[in-house]
């Protein structure tokens, strides 16, 4: 249909995991006490930085492999 | 609830990718073809998720969190022995005929297959019932969020109505289904450190069978037996029959809010993989749902939150925002809020999206104004959607005037759902029976869940549970409708076989799949996950 639909999901992955890795680092640890004292925001970021990289790369060799 | 500027911004980031593939798909809706089935276009993977996020409304995740917080693992036969089976069943056996016959929609094959009377019955039942139930999402995340965010009530029904009937109108179904995609994603990324985070707070798994209230919730199997033995009331042959066969079933195979996501695939194959690749997911959801209402019952800082001390019992619909409120920090919240957010409007999407459908097609084409071009039932599709959105609104109304949500639903589910299946079953797989017998089965199966379900209200009959009461409710319905479709049956005149060609299963060429890869074929894929699905089964007996 025209739209890859994997790449609107790569860029929201991306953008939620950067978000998620800049304010783990730069906020006050004592929030993670509820999250058992682990980073949850670090860590979760960056799984769904690399999920959102994973499924634009796919994205974009799907549309390199389409052009002429 | 602690949620900060990051977490609002989370929230926010969602909406504008929402709304922002209803746009980017705005130009290619040129007829009602492209908006009601996406031109059929769409690849087996993508439709298969929508199939699988279509039905993760409201209830799917808050209700089975919930009910595990309640009942324990007995919640997993809703997975392992209802969705697994009949999600194979329609995948391989059933979508030959939905998407061979290239019909539009589920009551349009019932005209294809009985007559035109059997088709609107079940268009307008079908049709009242998805209003009735869109609202339920609605509701229910109003609700929610004025409790976690105090957000007032109407403000959030509206705004998020308004943006479920922005993207379907802009893009049709092939909007909806790619939200659906994203928003799969979203839940499962947005509650997968629920599990984590809440083994690792009752000290893994052996840690969590010590701390649940007693040993019988941390079993799927153990106390089917009888009755008395779980929680829910329910012995083996109302779970088995009423759940795992008559519900499940009926859902699963006739539903056209997740047919429809198989109708849009690009070809055969794709069609039937589609609930196959649903499965998948599906299978590993209780992950998702109820490990973490497992844990809310069992981990102390959670469970005084579920602890209503004027009822002096628990609240257990709050199992999932507590877990949420309770584990997750600012920044990890944002996702988790959106995730909620996002399984509303996905079930909302897939009411909106089959009601327009069945609407257009099956009531207002057949009935009220035929024989218009195109364009017409194009424009026609994008008007309903917004008066199903409009009339969701409405009926988040009438369910705030309902004090219990599973009671409300489960009286729409009973009347219109169950019967269903046997009629399906019959005319698919039966070239015998009659186009009439359709109808009457149908009625008197509709009429038969009604009577059933008067009679246990005004307490004539009774059961353990309201749950055991839905059960066999589902069975009386499904038995009725069978039974009253065949007898009519053998006083009515049989169809022409020529004219069942492609609609009944001995009359119907077999889909040839062997040019296909092993793995791409439906057989192949749906021993693999029912045998998986039995391990789990065993694993968790």
């Amino acid at each position: 249909m025209g739209l890859d639909i994997r790449l609107p999901i790569g860029i929201i992955f991306v953008v939620y995991g950067l978000i998620l890795i800049v304010f783990g680092l730069l906020t006050d640890p004592a929030i993670f006490a509820r999250s058992l004292s682990v980073n949850i925001d670090l860590w979760w970021g960056a799984a769904m930085l690399i999920f959102g990289l994973f499924m634009g790369g796919l994205a974009l060799r799907a549309s390199r492999q389409n052009r002429p | 609830m602690h949620p900060q500027f990051v977490d609002y911004t989370i929230i926010a980031i969602y909406f504008v990718f929402v709304l922002g593939i209803g746009f980017a798909l705005r130009g290619r809706m040129k007829t009602s073809e492209d908006f009601f089935l996406s031109g059929r276009s769409i690849p087996g993977w993508i439709t298969g998720l929508a199939f699988m996020s279509a039905n993760l409304g409201a209830l799917e995740v808050m209700g089975h969190a919930a009910n595990a917080a309640k009942y324990g693992m007995f919640v997993n036969h809703f997975y392992w022995l209802a969705a697994m089976p009949a999600m194979c069943f329609v995948g391989v056996f059933m979508m030959p005929f939905y998407y061979g016959s290239k019909v539009r929609s589920v009551p349009e094959f019932l005209k294809r297959r009985y007559d035109e009377k059997t088709r609107t019955l079940n268009a307008l039942s079908f049709a009242v019932m998805t209003l009735l139930v869109s609202g339920v999402d609605l509701y229910a995340m109003a609700i929610l969020f004025q409790r976690l965010l105090n957000w007032p009530f109407w403000t959030s029904v509206v705004a998020s109505a308004l943006v479920v009937a922005i993207y379907i109108y802009l893009g049709g179904l092939t909007s909806s289904i790619y939200n659906e995609v994203l928003q799969f994603f979203l839940i499962v990324f947005g509650f997968l450190p629920l599990a984590i985070l809440g083994l690792k707070a009752v000290g893994g798994f052996a840690g969590l069978q010590a701390k649940l209230p007693n040993a019988g919730y941390a079993h799927t199997w153990a106390n089917i037996w009888r009755a008395d033995m779980n929680p829910m009331g329910i012995n083996w042959f109302g779970t088995i029959f009423g759940l795992g066969f008559v519900l499940s079933f009926g859902y699963w195979c006739t539903d056209f809010l997740v047919i429809q996501r198989g109708l849009a695939a690009k070809d055969m194959p794709a069609a039937q993989r589609t609930p196959l690749i649903a499965a998948v997911p599906k299978m590993f959801f209780p992950l998702m749902v109820i490990l973490p209402g497992l844990v809310a019952i069992s981990y102390e800082p959670v469970r005084q939150l579920l602890w209503d001390p004027a009822k002096s019992q628990y609240n257990y619909n709050q199992a999932l925002p507590a877990m949420l409120g309770s584990l997750y920090p600012s920044g990890l919240l944002g996702i988790g809020l959106t995730a909620l957010l996002a399984s509303f409007m996905s079930g909302m999407a897939g009411n909106v999206t089959a009601f327009n459908t069945v609407w257009t097609f099956d009531i207002y084409q057949t009935h009220i104004n035929p024989g218009k071009p195109d364009r017409h039932y194009l424009m026609m599709g994008k008007l309903a959607t917004v008066f199903a959105v409009a009339a969701g609104i409405l009926t988040a109304f009438i369910v705030l005037q309902f004090n219990n949500l599973m009671d409300y639903l489960q009286l729409l589910f009973a009347f219109f759902n169950a019967p269903l299946f046997g009629t399906f079953l019959l005319g698919m797989f039966w070239k015998r029976t009659s186009a009439h017998s359709g109808f009457w089965g149908l009625l008197s199966g509709i009429f038969a869940g009604a009577v059933h379900y008067a009679l246990y209200h005004y307490k004539m009959i009774t059961y353990p549970s309201d749950m055991a009461a839905n059960f066999y409710q589902a069975i009386v319905a499904f038995v009725v409708c069978f039974v009253v479709t065949i007898v009519v049956t053998f006083f009515t005149e049989p169809r022409k076989e020529a004219e069942l060609v492609g609609l009944v299963y001995s009359l119907t060429p077999k889909p040839r799949n062997q040019d296909l890869p092993w793995y791409e074929r439906p057989g192949i894929l749906a021993v693999g996950i029912l045998g998986l699905c039995v391990v789990l089964n065993i694993i968790f007996w």
